[in-house]
């Protein structure tokens, strides 16, 4: 174990991606992902970081600005939010269609209207389908580490997918946390150079991003799909080397205290490390309450999350995000989805907490956790339920 | 030399035809409409770039016709992303070139990188990223594909969609004219951008357009070209007059070729006298319905513009004082 030291998360991810050698950096500014570009600008500014920084006039433009370096083959980083991420929708399926590894983090903050700085995971729940490796990390140690592997897997000739790090805006970027970081010796023997599959080379001449008639669109969909899903045996042998390497092992789906848990809890993001207070607090009750915690959100580990929910008697699941006038939100829908083809179900009740900005504190989850037995044994009353909503 | 303009090269001065390249970089099979003044202008500006350069595309009719999986018209490395962001996409390619021959990792000989989009993809829906690449001083040329409409999605007004022409949303009618704006000043918006090279070419006018692609390829940081592309489909014109008329577009004045040198003007191509702005409207169906009255209004602006551009490059100062930043580091 190295040294521990405290440092704002934003900046350690910002370290991270240097450690990383990103070569290319194209970025807008925008609340609460600013810290990150700001520290990586100055680390070029210095010369600590040998990188191009391009400030593009929008987040459509460092995407497509992205695109063009990872086609050209230089290791390229961006870090985004809300409603940047949501300029970059159209670019995104783009990315990964063209299976350019770029990376990204998205500080996740609420979607407008109305405005609203503060964090959910209204962004990029309205991007699940962009066809991107997803992970959520929910400290600052895992935000940093999880930026490293990202490259690692996104540049793997097997995987080739561009990655996203969500991290929570705000309570996870603008806090400062103890973490350990690593030596660039370290990092490097972990991550090589960018071996480019494609790139844009006048000696070698390729076309990119020819389009495709009906006989052919079908196939590149499928491609893609199969690209996304095998993408989950790379990712694991990934997290499996940096857990030798430093003794930090990462799940697909992650377990808090579930040995003998009646009732589980599930949630994403650094809003896990509260519901963790509360679980402690209501197993020392007596309560057989448990957590589970889906690190791997694309591509979605069935597998994973079936053996952990199915022998639950009752699933609470936790959204930071809502899906208005759907059938559930986004997680949950996920959830139930994945069960749904076991024999033997648990039921899933499903909540959204803590939407913009709104804090969550332990006691929120010991009420929720209340609520959802007592409509368990009288039959849900409804499809979903708000938490701590007035009015 | 007066021949061809002002648009020397010192490399290209004594250019005649068959000295010009053979080498095919928009290859033959392609989709475009037969007499499309766009592929034509795509071929020869491939030609004037040379095999060392890679090209960002927009969304629009050349990236239709040239590319449907698998086969594909570029010898050149290409890339489509999408129609508003061919610039930004550039932008990235130049981003990596720099920091990849910084660290070693490309050696020789750079591509030049060129970014090419039709006059939707550049006025309209793709002047926000373009005039960030501008500023940003990215070093490429971008070439805009002026013909004027949107033909590929089948032909809609643009910003660049001349005054009266009938397009399928600026349809003539008892309460319209066609289309009643003026044709939007792309090339003055680029020289505000106060960027080291701006141009006009046609195809109609070959070594024009070949020795200002080459400049404008060989002067570090931006340059653009507006290339007038006509278009027998959308213009409604028989396929036989495409280079006609661009000829009659630059000897009416309503697309005279000059350049701007470092905010300094040049006419290119000076035709000694005008011709009526008639010979040029009458072969186009866009313009049947205009009457005299409408004729006079567009040979008093087309008039009138000549005289101000002319001016222009009268004036003893450039526009703008050319400013070369210090190099840093």
């Amino acid at each position: 174990m190295g040294q521990r030291i405290g440092m704002e998360v934003s900046i350690a991810v910002s370290h991270a991606v240097q450690l990383a050698r990103a070569e290319a950096i194209a970025a807008y500014p925008i609340t609460p992902q600013t810290h990150i570009v700001e520290h990586l600008s100055s680390l070029v500014a210095n010369g600590e970081l040998e990188a191009e920084f391009v400030t593009v006039e929008s987040e459509h433009s460092a995407m497509s600005a992205c695109v063009g370096s990872a086609a050209t083959g230089a290791r390229t980083y961006t870090a985004t939010s809300s409603q940047g991420l949501a300029l970059m929708h159209e670019i995104l399926f783009i990315a990964s269609g063209m299976r350019l590894p770029i990376v990204m983090s998205v500080a996740n903050r609420a979607l407008s209207a109305p405005l609203n700085i503060w964090n959910d995971h209204g962004d990029i729940m309205a991007e699940k389908d962009i066809g991107w490796i997803q992970v959520f990390v929910e400290n600052g140690q895992e935000s940093f580490d999880h930026h490293i592997m990202a490259f690692k897997i996104a540049e793997n000739h097997q995987v080739l997918l561009p990655t996203i790090i969500n991290l929570d805006g705000f309570i996870l970027t603008h806090v400062v946390e103890p973490l350990e970081m690593l030596s660039q010796e370290t990092v490097d023997k972990f991550l090589p150079p960018l071996v480019p599959y494609h790139r844009l080379d006048h000696k070698k001449p390729v076309t990119m991003g020819a389009f495709a008639l009906p006989e052919l669109y079908a196939e590149t969909k499928m491609a893609h799909q199969v690209a996304l899903t095998n993408s989950y045996q790379p990712i694991l042998e990934v997290w499996r080397e940096w857990g030798e390497l430093t003794g930090r092992h990462y799940h697909p789906v992650e377990h808090y205290r579930t040995e003998g848990a009646k009732v589980l809890l599930l949630i994403m993001g650094s809003l896990a490390e509260v519901a963790e207070v509360a679980v402690d607090e209501m197993q020392d009750a007596g309560q057989a309450v448990g957590l589970i915690k889906p690190r791997l959100w694309r591509p979605f580990p069935f597998q994973d999350l079936r053996q952990a929910l199915a022998g639950a008697e009752l699933v609470i699941v936790c959204d930071r995000a809502m899906s208005l006038g759907g059938a559930a939100n986004p997680v949950m829908a996920e959830v139930r989805s994945a069960l749904y083809p076991l024999a033997k179900k648990p039921p899933v009740l499903g909540y959204a907490v803590g939407l913009g900005g709104r804090d969550v504190q332990p006691q929120a989850f010991k009420d929720l956790v209340a609520h959802a037995l007592s409509e368990i044994k009288q039959g849900p009353s409804e499809e979903y339920y708000m938490v701590g909503v007035r009015g | 030399m007066e021949k061809f303009g002002r648009a020397e090269s010192q490399k290209f001065d004594t250019y005649a035809s068959r000295m010009l390249p053979r080498d095919e970089f928009f290859t033959s099979g392609h989709r475009a409409c037969q007499g499309c003044g766009e592929a034509l202008a795509v071929r020869w500006v491939c030609k004037a770039m040379g095999k060392d350069a890679i090209i960002a595309n927009a969304t629009g009719c050349m990236e239709i016709v040239s590319s449907g999986m698998p086969q594909t018209s570029w010898m050149h490395p290409w890339i489509h992303v999408a129609f508003e962001n061919t610039a930004a996409v550039a932008s990235g390619i130049d981003t990596a070139l720099k920091i990849l021959e910084r660290k070693g990792k490309l050696t020789g000989k750079m591509p030049k990188v060129v970014a090419m989009g039709g006059d939707g993809g550049t006025s309209d829906i793709g002047l926000q990223a373009l005039s960030g690449a501008l500023e940003r001083g990215t070093n490429f040329t971008y070439f805009c594909f002026d013909n004027e409409a949107y033909m590929n999605t089948g032909i809609q007004r643009s910003s660049a969609t001349p005054y009266g022409a009938m397009t399928t949303t600026s349809p003539p009618g008892k309460k319209s004219i066609g289309q009643h704006t003026w044709k939007k000043d792309m090339v003055a918006i680029a020289v505000a951008h106060e960027i080291p090279y701006v141009a006009t070419v046609t195809p109609s006018y070959l070594f024009d357009l070949f020795f200002k692609v080459r400049k404008a390829l060989e002067t570090p940081g931006p340059a653009y070209i507006s290339v007038l592309s006509v278009c027998p489909t959308g213009w409604r014109s028989a396929t036989d007059l495409s280079v006609r008329l661009g000829r009659l577009a630059v000897e009416t004045g309503v697309f005279p070729l000059y350049e701007v040198v470092e905010g300094k003007y040049f006419l290119t191509v000076q035709p000694p006298k005008l011709r009526p702005v008639k010979d040029y409207l009458r072969p186009q169906g866009r313009f049947r319905h205009l009457r005299e009255p409408e004729i006079n209004f567009i040979q008093q602006q087309v008039q009138a513009r000549y005289e101000l551009l002319l001016q222009k490059c009268q004036a003893p100062f450039p526009e703008f004082a050319p400013v070369h930043l210090p190099e840093v580091g």
